[in-house]
């Protein structure tokens, strides 16, 4: 899960990273009211979870109050590359002698912590990557030992910082490791981390990403997932305990277990489809799960047929059957279905779904099989649908029961 | 033979009472696995259905000579079970659980790392000690089966498969089946970002292995173990190796349903992991019906 910057300041402070006071306002008022607390002058940052918010004028600086209230509505309702501003941080201005680049990512691969300090910070730090690697100083650190003292002056000294700023910046990243453990993140990083004319460190930016699987632990993190941002079907799914990951096609996907889904997707787009979505109906999958599986991937409009690839290990094929004879009774569904059902209890799921004869729902023996035919349908119902047809037109006739 | 399970394998369960542990216990004894015991803290002195209970895996190996534990506790238990196992002195422990905190996943594996006895004799790796998290368990046909996989779909023979998937292992196990091919022994490794287990130590117990002439592996997106595969199987493989990659449609910053299965800028892609294979001599099928076709053109060219 994504963090916004003043959430993730707002972290960072509890574990004594130094950051610029702020407060977070959702309405000009509110904004203004801010920006007269902290005093003047001060910065209006656009709250969305992309990059470029500079860039795309959603970060300005209000020498006075009628400036804070002049960006504050500029930016309160911006659309920043297809993320609409609901929020925004109003935060004191800071007087910047450097701007410097500190992160820690988990690492799968060396399965460490990685550390890494830059002085090249206030820009794309992948850059600095490419053009300079010798400017990013880089250290993992064993788990089991933690981040010390030692780690801290190594890296500055590595990067170069000013020497004057060594302690700092030590600080700076051992309260950061503190956090990016104690929260449980798969990302914490700061660009820019920014030296001040009197020389204090600071947190100028934040990026946290935080591991969905430790939210248990940390319910109030959990709370603030960015609900303004989320896709409805994801929402919908998600409250729904299904993995679904939406896509841009119209080929609507099924399937138990997450690489046989991914392999699903791949086998429609290699016989010319294109997914609609991924979804995971998880292992041993219900009746019910399936119904509202079916749900969720016919809320998208986009779905011109749907594919059903299930091998049952612990799913049992009956209760998935089930499920889809549940579903046609509750949703009438207006779009053809391939269904394939191998592993346990296939045959009594097919023998089930023989005896519902549902309408438009065709069996296929084998995966790829099932993946031509969902293709082939998916294509002739596209051109069927692009054929005016009246007041069904926007919701193409699906409907609720009850 | 087989690799890490077979007729030695001495089972301890590790949430033997939950009802999906209860479930999946009995399966794998009703297949022939020797499941000696089982633990659940404060359920000590009872049994499952004949098979003790002990309240610590102290209790348990003491007791039972258990040598294997599977773990099936909720997530937020999972990783001191796991540690519970290591410390007991178990020597292979196999965590089904999914949803395990990544930090926890990195600590188990850094103290594993750390704990590890030094390097058995002619492979230069370590020994396998904890398999998954988030996987389907091991299966060796017609010896044990400790874990998920529906053990009906599969028989004895001489492919060994290695999977970061459940699912996908059992289709492309099936089509294997249905060209007549067995298994040696079926290794899910887990789909989460720290796997205790990766492919190459797989691998290279595959490669050790009389009984295994062919070896299949199935990655997915995200994280960069199949690379690492690939130049270890260029180096240390002489048997042939057959890869299947999935997620060519995965879009970039989404989870595809695996903690781990993830592409984060252009590192982890399909495309990536399929070219460094290719590089080294694996051959990748394109759909798991093209896997078991390589596999069969390649038994048929070495007979």
């Amino acid at each position: 899960m994504d963090l916004l910057e003043y959430q993730g300041k707002q972290l960072f402070a509890r574990h004594g990273v130094p950051v610029p006071k702020g407060a977070p306002a959702s309405t000009v008022e509110q904004a203004v009211a801010a920006a007269d607390e902290l005093g003047y002058p001060c910065v209006i940052k656009a709250q969305v979870l992309i990059g470029g918010r500079g860039k795309a004028g959603g970060i300005k600086l209000a020498a006075d109050r009628a400036a804070a209230e002049e960006h504050a509505r500029a930016i309160l309702g911006m659309d920043i590359r297809g993320f609409t501003v609901h929020e925004v941080w109003v935060e004191e201005a800071s007087d910047i002698a450097a701007e410097y680049y500190a992160s820690i990512v988990f690492d799968r691969a060396a399965k460490r912590p990685l550390v890494m300090l830059s002085t090249h910070g206030g820009m794309d730090i992948e850059e600095v990557a490419e053009r300079d690697p010798q400017a990013i100083a880089k250290l993992h650190v064993d788990p089991l030992l933690g981040f010390q003292d030692f780690h801290a002056r190594r890296l500055a000294f590595d990067a170069g910082v000013d020497s004057d700023v060594v302690r700092g910046v030590g600080a700076l990243l051992a309260r950061l490791y503190a956090a990016f453990v104690a929260e449980e993140a798969m990302l914490v990083e700061v660009n820019p981390m920014i030296v001040t004319t009197d020389r204090a460190v600071a947190a100028l930016d934040a990026k946290v990403t935080l591991d969905d699987n430790a939210l248990f632990r940390h319910p109030a993190n959990a709370q603030l997932r960015d609900l303004s941002g989320e896709d409805p079907q994801e929402r919908m799914a998600r409250e729904r305990g299904l993995t679904y990951v939406k896509l841009d096609g119209n080929v609507g996907i099924l399937g138990n277990g997450a690489g046989l889904v991914m392999s699903t997707l791949d086998v429609v787009a290699q016989a010319g489809g294109s997914p609609a979505n991924f979804l995971d109906a998880g292992g041993g999958a219900k009746a019910e799960e399936i119904t509202s599986a079916v749900e969720v991937i016919l809320s998208n409009v986009a779905v011109t047929a749907v594919l059903f690839n299930i091998f049952g290990g612990i799913t049992r094929c009956d209760e998935v059957a089930t499920g889809l004879i549940e579903a046609f009774a509750q949703i009438e569904p207006d779009v053809p279905f391939v269904v394939r059902l191998d592993g346990t209890n296939d045959k009594e799921g097919r023998a089930l779904l023989a005896a519902a004869n549902l309408p438009n729902v065709h069996a296929e023996a084998t995966m790829l099989g099932a993946a031509k035919k969902v293709v082939e349908l998916a294509a002739s119902e596209a051109v069927t649908s692009a054929e005016p047809s009246g007041d069904e037109a926007a919701g193409r006739g699906r409907r609720e029961a009850g | 033979m087989s690799i890490l399970v077979g007729t030695d394998t001495k089972l301890c369960v590790s949430g033997i009472t939950g009802r999906e542990g209860t479930f999946h216990t009995l399966n794998n004894r009703r297949y022939g696995t020797d499941v000696v015991s089982g633990v659940t803290p404060g359920k000590g002195g009872q049994d499952v259905e004949g098979i003790p209970v002990f309240n610590t895996f102290r209790d348990a190996v003491a007791q039972t000579g258990a040598n294997t534990a599977m773990i099936f506790v909720p997530p937020r238990f999972a990783a001191d079970s796991i540690l519970e196992a290591e410390d007991a002195g178990i020597a292979l422990i196999v965590a089904i659980t999914e949803g395990i905190p990544a930090h926890d996943e990195l600590r188990v594996y850094n103290h594993l790392a750390r704990t590890r006895p030094a390097s058995p004799a002619g492979t230069g790796n370590p020994p396998v000690r904890l398999v998954g998290p988030n996987c389907p368990g091991i299966l060796s046909p017609g010896r044990a089966n400790v874990g998920i996989i529906p053990a009906s779909f599969f028989k004895e023979g001489n492919v060994g498969v290695v999977s970061r998937s459940g699912t996908l292992t059992y289709q492309i196990g099936n089509e294997l089946a249905q060209r007549g091919f067995g298994n040696s022994s079926i290794v899910g490794i887990g789909g989460d970002p720290v796997p205790g287990t990766s492919f190459i130590d797989v691998i290279a117990a595959f490669e050790a292995d009389p009984e295994t002439e062919l070896i299949v592996m199935a990655g997915e997106i995200g994280g960069s173990s199949e690379e690492e595969a690939a130049q270890y199987i260029a180096e240390h493989v002489s048997k042939p190796v057959v890869a299947y990659i999935a997620g060519f449609t995965a879009p970039p910053g989404k989870t595809m349903g695996h903690a781990g299965a993830i592409v984060s800028g252009t590192a982890g892609t399909a495309r990536a992991k399929q070219e460094a294979l290719q590089a080294c001599g694996v051959r990748v099928g394109q759909t798991p019906t093209e896997v078991a076709a390589i596999v069969a053109e390649g038994a048929a060219g070495s007979g």
